[in-house]
């Protein structure tokens, strides 16, 4: 049994980890509350541009924008977001299992992947594994703005307009709750087309300078909100994620102090015991 | 009451304003437009300027936007801002960045993905986790 010492300097060494994780989890708590807040902020324009889109591919149709051309894949992108720090729990690995998956499925059928990735994790990883990353960009930040993933997104729509790629996901976590975070891919390209409603009004708009022109242009802004909304969840999860890893962390560290407080207390009682016994049978002899 | 028709501004970062308008002002890729309540439907591009709005009382706000696009439709305008000024050369600066940051990070250039070794690492960090959620429960 280690002596009073050892343990009482252990005791104070595992409070002071137990003080870091508590800070940290307080911490993640105040910015997950704010990513959801930039979260629901993100989503009107989503849909705003998606209703836009539904129109406008009516609207001209016998113009087709590559972009909703479904054709046949020879080599499929991921987009794939992931956080720039660990310390949360199981998260990215996750998500990268799932994005895994999907491309191990392409893979068998002879289409091989290309990836982007949004977040130091994803490009660590994919530097480990293997895999053909074409654009990165990584210290997102908690705050991360649009701009920041035009250049990646980009590099992408390049590749699928030039027939390097055929079709392109997004790989993210979806936020939803704290204690869920699904990991989550989406085919942004080429669009799938939606379920028309039924007993439709049809009018169309005046377009300035044209259709074409304008389709173009909104197309690329629809795929960037998609992946912005992507980054900005991600990060939303990847709070919670953390949260939830260092309460847990925090709660372990207590566990540990607790059981090294009652070993502690036995050794002293022993010591106590022991020293009582030596006097009483010094007192004997005498 | 006067004539007000729905207007939403929204860029991909934050919706920008919303509420009921007379009047609305921009500057479309064609020229500056005004649009008021009953308009046809429009769609058109907005260039870098300023929006300026004439609610119902008379009040008028400016907003500036670096482009993006004017959806109107009778009974609502909306306009899609983008957050930052596009330009094409700007774009492909940026997308440059994002090949140069991809090569600089890369060590490994292997192009095809090594699933069984992806498999692994990621097998070992989830027995990490599920090691640790054991010795969890065994404490309780």
């Amino acid at each position: 049994m280690a002596s009073g010492k050892e343990i009482r300097t252990q005791i104070s060494s595992i409070q002071n980890t137990q003080k870091i994780t508590n800070a940290m989890e307080m911490v993640a708590a105040s910015k997950m509350r704010k990513a959801q807040e930039r979260m629901e902020l993100t989503r009107p324009y989503a849909s705003k541009i998606r209703d836009v889109i539904g129109y406008l591919a009516e609207a001209d149709s016998d113009y087709r924008h590559p972009f909703m051309e479904a054709r046949e894949a020879n080599r499929v992108g991921y987009i794939v977001v992931s956080t720039d720090r660990g310390l949360c729990g199981g998260l990215n690995n996750n998500l990268f299992k799932t994005m895994l998956q999907d491309s191990r499925f392409w893979n068998d059928k002879g289409v091989p992947s290309d990836f982007c990735t949004l977040g130091q994790k994803a490009s660590v990883f994919l530097n480990v594994v293997g895999g053909n990353i074409v654009a990165s960009e990584t210290q997102l930040g908690d705050r991360p703005s649009a701009e920041q993933v035009i250049g990646s997104v980009k590099v992408m729509l390049d590749a699928y307009r030039d027939g390097s790629i055929d079709r392109l996901y997004v790989v993210y976590n979806q936020f939803v709750n704290t204690m869920t975070q699904t990991p989550t891919i989406e085919q942004l390209l080429p669009l799938q087309a939606e379920a028309e409603p039924e007993g439709k009004y049809r009018w169309d708009y005046l377009y300035e300078p044209d259709p074409r022109t304008l389709l173009d242009g909104l197309l690329t802004r629809y795929v960037e909100s998609q992946v912005y909304q992507g980054v900005v969840e991600n990060i939303a999860c990847e709070q919670a994620a953390r949260m939830i890893a260092m309460k847990s962390a925090t709660d372990n560290a207590g566990e540990i102090i607790d059981d090294l407080k009652t070993e502690y207390n036995k050794a002293r009682q022993a010591n106590i015991t022991q020293e009582i016994s030596e006097i009483v049978s010094g007192a004997a002899a005498v | 009451m006067a004539n007000t028709v729905q207007c939403d501004i929204v860029s991909a970062q934050e919706s920008i304003f919303s509420g009921e308008v007379e009047m609305l002002t921009a500057t479309a890729s064609n020229g500056e437009l005004g649009v008021m309540a009953g308009h046809t439907p429009m769609l058109t591009g907005l260039a870098p300027g300023p929006v300026n709005i004439r609610m119902a009382d008379g009040k008028e706000e400016v907003f500036f936007v670096s482009g993006g696009y004017l959806e109107v439709q009778p009974k609502k305008i909306s306009i899609l801002a983008d957050t930052a000024e596009r330009a094409h050369d700007m774009d492909e600066a940026a997308a440059e960045r994002a090949r140069q940051e991809a090569e600089r990070e890369l060590a490994n250039r292997s192009s095809e993905v090594d699933y069984s070794r992806a498999a692994a690492r990621l097998a070992e960090a989830a027995a990490q986790l599920r090691t640790l959620e054991k010795l969890r429960r065994k404490k309780r």
